[in-house]
């Protein structure tokens, strides 16, 4: 397995939830492997507002990622499935579309840049599963975790299959294994594999609409009574910690996957970051 | 009296060639799996299916300004059940691209692009964030376009060779 990658940070988790950032940075650490600074990188672009205003601009800049990776030859890996969906897709397309990456590359050359398109696009769960693997993880674990936990594997993650061929999309299973590895427990809960309600630009122009999305998956959360939601996705993230203060009996802790790898593997809590979730973690 | 939209086939023709993915618009036989899936037409009255035959059609008058093509998560649940394989997500992105084109655009998302063209993310960074970083043990700036001279130059650079910041300038509502 390529013992590193290229480290893409995106926006929320830095700017927003900066715990993300670190967590990531600790736990693959402490499994050996290497995470590089991909300096200078920008939005992935996002795709709910960027790719919905201009595809060339939304290929362009992700090309400009995918470059600043090329040039160290080395993977991106994301921690976030709207990075991971929109740098995924505009590399699918800019290797099968020799006219696009053409398009873009006459736009990159104008910043003394280039993109061969050589490199993959990594979500880190999947690095996790396929690369590092359960055994590995597991070695890590000094606090098996006593939760019941709630999955939330978003949109981008798994999906689309046509491109991603990851895992089923009405059920899969990679996130469930990974959070079980700690010694948690995964519940099934109704409508699993809905959105958040956040995408596409939606929380933006439409928070209402959003909030009602986010509200039907949490009254089915609540229902099955998680103590929290895991999830692989700042963005996803952001919408459940943030959206509960409008939502009055709702109050159920929101942990990126990173976040609870480093309560399990030890981490002391204050890098963890939890004081930047409105939603309080006391568990 | 109603008003009846007239078919406009060069609007379909647009559609079908504007980018990887469109050319699947008119594999759609109306079942309706999409509307039945759409965690957004749940709750609002987007209904994918007659955005798709609307599209079909080139109903273009009716299509640019509504607010339903804005209702989308891009969530995919459409596309992975569409017996028919239709890339509705890439169909949706290229009507979103031509009523942007047309000045359909809302203020909250003009405002994500001036922030992408002023420090290349989608969200502002201020003092606090600033301050619990630093307080974390991380860099106070991440080492992106944040705070990079040179990385945001080339950024913004990318967005204007492309017409970004000219086409945020056009706009109805």
């Amino acid at each position: 397995m390529p013992q590193k990658f290229a480290f893409f940070l995106g926006c929320v988790a830095p700017l927003r939830y900066p715990g993300i950032e670190l967590a990531t940075r600790e736990i693959f650490k402490s499994m050996g492997v290497e995470l590089t600074e991909l300096e200078g990188a920008g939005c992935c672009p996002a795709p709910g507002v960027i790719r919905s205003f201009d595809q060339t601009t939304w290929l362009a800049l992700a090309a400009r990622n995918l470059a600043l990776a090329e040039a160290q030859k080395t993977d991106i890996m994301t921690i976030c499935n709207g990075c991971y969906g929109s740098m995924f897709e505009a590399n699918h397309i800019l290797q099968h579309h020799p006219k696009e990456l053409k398009k873009v590359n006459d736009v990159l050359g104008k910043i003394g840049m280039k993109y061969d398109g050589t490199i993959k696009v990594r979500h880190f769960a999947e690095v996790l599963y396929k690369d590092i693997g359960m055994e590995k993880i597991k070695a890590q674990v000094k606090t098996p975790l006593n939760y019941t936990v709630g999955v939330h594997y978003g949109c981008h993650f798994v999906k689309p299959t046509r491109v991603k061929q990851l895992d089923d999309p009405e059920k899969p299973k990679i996130l469930d294994e990974l959070v079980e590895v700690t010694g948690a427990k995964s519940i099934n809960y109704r409508d699993k594999m809905m959105c958040c309600g956040a995408g596409g630009g939606v929380r933006s122009r439409d928070a209402a609409t959003a909030l009602r999305m986010t509200e039907e998956k949490l009254k089915n959360l609540k229902a099955v009574n998680v103590q929290m939601i895991v999830d692989v996705c700042p963005f996803c993230h952001l919408q459940y910690d943030r959206s509960q203060k409008d939502l009055p009996g709702y109050n159920i802790p929101v942990v990126h996957l990173s976040q609870l790898y480093g309560m399990a593997f030890g981490l002391p809590r204050e890098k963890l970051g939890l004081e930047a979730h409105e939603t309080k973690f006391n568990l | 009296m109603a008003k009846i939209s007239e078919p406009n086939p060069d609007f379909t023709k647009m559609v079908i060639e504007a980018g990887p993915g469109s050319d699947t618009l008119m594999l759609c036989y109306q079942c309706g799996t999409c509307t039945a899936s759409c965690p957004s037409g749940r709750l609002t009255a987007f209904r994918t299916r007659q955005l798709i035959r609307k599209a079909q059609l080139g109903l273009k008058e009716e299509i640019m300004p509504t607010e339903e093509l804005w209702l989308c998560t891009t969530c995919y649940t459409c596309v992975e059940r569409c017996p028919r394989e239709v890339q509705i997500t890439d169909i949706l992105f290229v009507l979103r691209n031509m009523a942007v084109k047309e000045g359909y655009m809302a203020e909250a998302h003009k405002k994500i692009g001036e922030n992408m063209l002023r420090i290349g993310a989608t969200v502002p960074f201020g003092e606090e964030m600033k301050k619990l970083r630093v307080k974390m043990g991380l860099p106070e700036n991440p080492p992106t376009t944040v705070g990079n001279k040179k990385a945001m130059d080339d950024f913004r650079k990318v967005m204007e060779e492309c017409g970004f910041d000219k086409l945020m300038k056009g706009g109805k509502s």
